[in-house]
């Protein structure tokens, strides 16, 4: 053995417990990061799937004249000023004819949700020949009822420490025992905008307020972003100290804090520009913005990427530089530039900071119909609502936290189908 | 030294340009005593001008003291004279980094799409120049067509590879026509028999041989007038590159033909006038027979023997 295989021998054991060394702390950080993203998923999905349902009592209204004040072949204008919150009052005292105080009547009707008047018209209205007959069906419990039946309010509990009242809870032991109390599927939950009321509260109108800002943001990012990557990659004379610039401030743009761009943008659009505050059209306008960075430098990595050669084999043939992006470079980066697009879309959707800055953390009631019209997003609606008061906004802030994972996961899974779809070989 | 430096100065009276094969006495005369190749390099700097035949009657290409420059620091060729003739194809040959590409690339302007690239001198097609303002690259480059190193087929069928070009300047008024010269355009090229059958399957997926091939079928789906080929075959095995060489003696009857090999063999056989280039000069231009047999340059002798390079 010479002197030289005989070091390199002495070295090895060093060399390869190096090796097995680094594979550990690698191994290690994926564990623990997939330990952290466990326990993320875990605690989101406990506390946010018993959001999706909610509770149900089953009332028989008695829909006559006499508790109405209108009869069968009532207009919808009258139908809209009928007693109905009397009714379900009168199904209530029907159920339980013990309670006779006005303080135990008030009580008795707090056990429903304040909706379920409004829920009873929209059904006769759809339905006028209920009028004069016997409707029983679903009502939502108020959130109190719901968070009880959930597990969330210990019985043992002096009654003083207790929202629900040991009266209360009399009631409801009753109406489990004739199976007049469930928990069901929350379908209002999607149908409704936000509400002080936990039981209606619904993400409806944040969704739309999401939609139409990812609209705009992706009716302006996409174009401009694209073009703007390809004048720098394709155009732009190398070695200029103007362009130098610009790609220096675009690459520190995308690291700019996003509140920043919402200040910008509460500065420009709104006082500046005077775009009406609280819109998609102004949130769109700002999370632009931060997503402009996002898709130009991962538009032009992916521009940088097609293979020189295909461009020189289009300017040979004789074509124009605008050509030979358009018909050659750019459909070959496109799956890049798209998955440039989806993350940062995908960025955008789940931002909420500079949102707070152009007025989208409003309480808005009404869906939004346009970019014009006042609203929010998911993410500031989970903000609003992880801010709000009642035990029964913990679960709807998880239940919209899932709802928002699941549209990330669905423009992540787009992205790849797109990647896969567009990818070309050479 | 002192005294081969002296019988170099006062015994080597250059003869640029001159028409006849050897000049007598000329003492860069590889058949002459030995000379230090850094001394003829040395002279070769001092007064570029290259031996044997650069200059024809009525050439297509008449290009006179074409430099080319990077970044203004770094010159890439020096003061080039050179005439390219009409359907002849000319070699060019030299050691990697000679300039024989970056002179071949100026020929359609392809040097443009590198930035802080200058190229001064004369370049003429046909009379026209070149590098004039008025003359459109786009046009030019549809009229001097090139095939490069790595086969480089756009990732689209075969059919649409070949109906590039003609799509592109609108040469053909309808599908048939455009299918008619997409297939003459691969028949000429040797390659219709081959892909009849999947015109509709991409380009990419064809051999390496194939590959060239339909780049070259795509370079002349536009009946260009003169065909630049940078290294085409070096990326192909030599069944292939026997079929291409096959293929561009034919060309050489429609077309005026420019490539530039690293194999001396393939000059030999293939073309009638071979340039060869040594550290951006060019050095020696000559009947390809002539240069292979009879050069008159040291350099050009000790690059063709195989001394460097």
């Amino acid at each position: 053995m010479n002197k030289t295989t005989a070091t390199i021998r002495a070295g090895l054991a060093r060399r390869y417990a190096r090796e097995r060394r680094f594979r550990r702390f690698g191994l290690g950080a994926i564990i623990v990061s997939m330990l952290f993203l466990f326990i993320l998923l875990f605690t989101i999905f406990s506390q946010g799937v018993s959001g999706f349902s909610q509770t149900f009592i089953k009332l028989d209204v008695v829909l006559d004249e006499a508790t109405l004040g209108v009869g069968p072949g009532a207009t919808g204008e009258q139908l809209r000023n009928a007693g109905f919150a009397k009714a379900i009052s009168q199904s209530l005292y029907t159920l339980f004819p013990d309670v006779s105080s006005r303080s135990d009547k008030r009580n008795l009707r707090a056990l429903m949700s304040s909706n379920a008047p409004y829920r009873l018209m929209g059904i006769v209205m759809d339905d006028p020949s209920l009028l004069g007959q016997t409707y029983s069906g679903w009502f939502l419990a108020d959130d109190d009822i719901d968070t009880y039946l959930k597990g969330h309010v210990d019985r043992s509990l002096p009654e003083t420490d207790r929202r629900l009242k040991d009266q209360t809870l009399g009631w409801i032991d009753r109406l489990e025992a004739e199976g007049r109390i469930e928990k069901r599927f929350n379908t209002e939950f999607f149908t409704n905008n936000d509400s002080r009321e936990p039981e209606q509260a619904g993400i409806l109108g944040a969704l739309m307020g999401s939609f139409f800002t990812m609209l705009v943001t992706l009716l302006l990012s996409f174009p401009i972003g694209v073009a703007a990557a390809i004048y720098l990659e394709e155009f732009a004379p190398k070695d200029n100290w103007f362009v130098d610039l610009i790609e220096v401030n675009i690459n520190n743009l995308a690291a700019v804090p996003s509140i920043v761009f919402g200040l910008l943008g509460l500065a420009v659009f709104i006082q500046l520009f005077g775009v009406p505050r609280s819109t998609p059209l102004v949130g769109g306008l700002v999370l632009t913005l931060m997503t402009l960075p996002t898709i130009i430098i991962a538009s032009r990595a992916a521009l940088k990427a097609v293979p020189p050669s295909i461009r020189e084999a289009a300017l040979g043939m004789g074509a124009s530089r605008v050509q030979t992006v358009f018909h050659h470079t750019l459909p070959l980066a496109m799956p890049g530039i798209l998955t440039g697009t989806i993350i940062g879309m995908a960025q955008a959707l789940g931002e909420t900071a500079p949102l707070l800055m152009i007025g989208m953390i409003a309480f808005i009631l009404s869906t939004p119909e346009g970019i014009t019209d006042p609203a929010t997003v998911l993410p500031v609606q989970v903000f609003l609502w992880s801010d709000s008061p009642e035990r029964a906004f913990t679960e709807k802030t998880s239940a919209a936290i899932i709802v928002l994972l699941g549209f990330l996961i669905l423009m992540n899974l787009l992205a790849v189908l797109f990647r896969k779809k567009f990818e070309r070989r050479w | 030294m002192s005294f081969a430096t002296t019988s170099l100065d006062t015994g080597m009276t250059k003869q640029p340009h001159s028409s006849t094969e050897t000049a007598p006495g000329n003492m860069r005369r590889a058949t002459t005593a030995p000379l230090d190749i850094e001394t003829v390099v040395e002279e070769l700097k001092e007064l570029p001008q290259p031996v044997g035949m650069p200059l024809l009657d009525d050439p297509k290409y008449h290009t006179r003291d074409v430099s080319v420059f990077y970044n203004e620091t770094k010159q890439a060729i020096f003061n080039v004279d050179l005439d390219i003739g009409r359907n002849e194809v000319i070699a060019m040959i030299g050691p990697s980094g000679c300039g024989k590409s970056t002179y071949l690339r100026c020929l359609n302007r392809m040097n443009d799409t590198i930035s802080g690239c200058r190229v001064t001198g004369e370049l003429l097609l046909d009379g026209e120049d070149v590098y004039a303002r008025s003359q459109d690259p786009v046009l030019l480059r549809a009229r001097v067509g090139m095939v490069f190193q790595k086969p480089n087929p756009f990732p689209k069928s075969i059919y649409d590879n070949v109906a590039y070009g003609p799509r592109l300047h609108g040469l053909a008024n309808n599908r048939a026509e455009l299918d008619e010269i997409v297939e003459d355009s691969l028949t000429k090229a040797g390659l219709f028999k081959e892909v009849k059958d999947r015109l509709n399957l991409p380009g990419t997926g064809l051999s390496g041989g194939q590959q060239q091939r339909l780049c070259i079928a795509r370079a002349i789906a536009v009946s260009p007038e003169v065909i630049l080929m940078d290294e085409p075959t070096s990326a192909l095995d030599p069944i292939a590159t026997g079929i291409i060489e096959e293929l561009i003696d034919t060309l050489r009857q429609s077309f005026t033909i420019c490539i530039v090999t690293h194999s001396m063999q393939q000059a030999a056989r293939i073309s009638q006038r071979t340039a060869y280039f040594h550290m951006g000069y060019l050095v020696e231009v000559n009947d390809t027979n002539t240069v292979f047999t009879n050069p008159e340059h040291l350099l050009t002798e000790n690059y063709i023997t195989g001394r460097f390079g």
